[in-house]
């Protein structure tokens, strides 16, 4: 608990105050039953690499982020990078506290960053205005963690899957552990991902709750609540109005017109409810975002960083979900992998080739190979399809490739997508050649 | 010194960064190539590089719209099979479960859509559509009350608007094959 050698962290020279992290280092300066015997090491190993080398990723400045930033920051992380692409509107600012109205049309990522170094002296955090996207495998990899505070379903899938690509057998550091929190008004969850190890996001995929939608007839013809007749507006009305024009829901213009439409609806049927926020709250899935959901999330989140950083406890396996709809309920299980998911699921397989063979060679050593027992298979690149067995124009439109050499359409090292009737998912093939 | 170092380290990444297979392109190609369609479903890919946008033309053997082609548009994204396909039909026709502008009233489309469920399904609750149009479920209107009230005059308007002919003031295409 020394003062003395203030450690250099990232270039910014601030001394820890005495007993900054009294409470912290109860859990960090001696082994307990809990601790891992393996990797657990008391005092100033542990202390030393989550301040001063553990380098962690949030993903997310929102409802959750915010406190996933403020908790990590408390807590003793001290490099943590941050990526946002939104900013900040004013409806945020009863929840998301690291803003201010003034921070209105800001970067959520590069205001909560500012915030919390000012509040937190000694943290760097390192903000990305921008899509989870725009960064390449290279830039994931300096992370020791990742937690996600996502509202989106397609942003999870692609970091998910980003981070079990990124796995490389000889590598250990390769395999990042992802933490994922979500919450949905009054529900939410917290899980922990181990990349190709445990259960990852694309596994549960068939858990999700999915959005609210009506028969399109009973929009059509019987509409008897409020959001019938925006869905009227919206799916029927809209397209046929504004032609190919694309419905943006974040222009207020848009919403105005699908609020006056529907509004004229409601009151053809004498249905009662009808309001501009519930306009905006269907068209895009608003779920009403709760505070204390947020924080209790947040707070698992940052405990399973912490006990993974640390090794101070058993962490999360692997599933912890909160129900605080009625009362306040919460379970924890083990979600188990599955074996066809197409993410971590799928069987790779490297293969070595002459640079001689065709595909049409390259097929049919994938049917005799006994282990895999393919039948039919249809392969693609990343970008272009190399051999499909249906539908029928696409078969023809891609026979002549069988003729061809592997190595006139696959670099070498390159990636080949197998998919066929008798395999669970897909197989991924690493080409090479002799 | 610095400098040049680093941009040798970016271009090292620039390199090492190889295009991925998304988990929804190795769906679609798996629901693709394992389409197991009657002769009366034939889909098309205007450009065939593109998995994500193609039609499908049904051309019903039996029932009412024998005769018949009826093509529908599909539009895949990146969230399928989260998210069902899109599917219109392009033709203005007179069905029941269609309206004008070619929307279709199939559950699995909407609120019963699950990602167990693939093209495959999709295409043949289509087909179905064609074979047994639900006077339940309207989108349009005036042909579902015309198939509940008297099915005669509901056989005799789909024969009529499928060669292009008006109902009630509406002009079909004409969808002979």
């Amino acid at each position: 608990m020394a003062t003395t050698d203030a450690p250099i962290t990232n270039g910014i020279n601030y001394p820890d105050w005495e007993d900054r992290y009294y409470h912290v280092d109860q859990v960090l300066d001696n082994p307990g039953p809990r601790t891992d015997p393996d990797s657990f090491m008391a005092g100033d190993g542990v202390k030393n690499f989550l301040r001063n080398q553990c380098k962690i990723l949030v993903i997310g400045a929102g409802g959750l982020g915010c406190e996933i930033l403020a908790n990590l920051a408390l807590s003793g992380f001290k490099d943590i990078h941050v990526i946002d692409m939104d900013t900040i509107d004013i409806s945020n600012l009863n929840r998301q506290f690291l803003f201010r109205s003034k921070d209105v049309g800001q970067p959520k990522a590069t205001v909560a960053a500012e915030y919390i170094m000012k509040r937190v002296p000694g943290v760097k955090v390192t903000p990305y205005y921008g899509k989870i996207q725009d960064k390449d495998d290279d830039y994931y990899m300096q992370f020791n963690l990742v937690i996600c505070g996502l509202d989106s379903v397609e942003a999870r899938r692609w970091i998910n899957a980003t981070l079990v690509n990124l796995v490389d057998p000889e590598n250990p550091e390769s395999l990042k552990p992802l933490i994922d929190g979500g919450t949905e008004g009054f529900k939410g969850q917290a899980r922990v991902i181990l990349p190709t190890i445990t259960s990852c996001y694309e596994c549960s995929l068939d858990m999700l709750n999915k959005p609210t939608t009506f028969p399109i007839c009973t929009i059509a013809n019987t509409p008897r609540l409020p959001e019938h007749c925006i869905e009227w507006a919206s799916v029927l009305e809209w397209p046929k109005v504004k032609g190919d024009m694309k419905l943006d829901t974040d222009d207020p213009e848009h919403i105005q017109w699908l609020y006056s439409v529907a509004l004229e609806r409601a009151q053809e049927f004498k249905i009662e409810g009808v309001t501009w926020s519930l306009t905006q709250g269907v068209v895009k899935n608003i779920i009403p975002a709760i505070a204390s959901t947020n924080a209790i999330i947040a707070a698992s989140c940052c405990n399973e960083a912490f006990k993974i950083a640390t090794s101070s406890a058993a962490y999360l396996n692997n599933y912890f979900m909160l129900i605080g709809t009625e009362s306040v309920y919460s379970h924890t299980f083990e979600h188990e992998k599955r074996n066809d998911c197409p993410v971590c699921g799928g069987e790779s397989l490297e293969v070595s080739i002459s640079e001689s063979w065709t595909v049409e060679r390259l097929i049919e050593m994938l049917v005799e190979k006994q282990d895999i027992q393919i039948k039919k298979p249809s392969l693609s690149t990343p970008t272009k399809q190399i051999y499909f067995q249906a539908p029928p124009q696409l078969e023809v439109a891609t026979r002549p490739n069988l003729e061809k050499k592997v190595s006139e359409l696959v670099p070498d090292g390159g990636d080949v997508t197998v998919t066929a009737t008798t395999l669970p998912f897909s197989l991924s093939l690493r080409i090479t050649y002799t | 010194m610095i400098k040049i170092w680093s941009m040798k380290k970016n271009e090292e990444a620039a390199a090492k960064r190889k295009p991925k297979t998304s988990a929804a392109q190795i769906r679609v190609q798996k629901d693709l190539t394992e389409l197991d369609l009657p002769s009366t479903m034939v889909t098309h890919f205007p450009n065939p590089a593109d998995l994500l946008n193609f039609t499908l033309t049904i051309t019903p053997d039996e029932g009412m719209y024998k005769g018949g082609a009826f093509i529908f548009s599909f539009v895949i994204n990146m969230n399928y099979p989260h998210e069902p396909p899109k599917v219109k039909c392009t033709q203005t026709i007179y069905h029941p479960n269609v309206d004008l502008e070619g929307n279709v009233c199939l559950n699995i489309l909407r609120e019963d859509w699950k990602p167990v469920l693939n093209l495959n399904s999709v295409m043949v609750g289509l087909q179905y559509l064609f074979l047994e149009p639900n006077a339940d479920d309207p989108l349009n209107k005036d042909a579902a009350e015309e198939l509940r009230r008297n099915r005669e005059q509901f056989i005799y308007n789909v024969k009529h608007s499928m060669r292009g002919g008006y109902v009630k003031g509406v002009q079909y295409a004409n969808v002979l094959t």
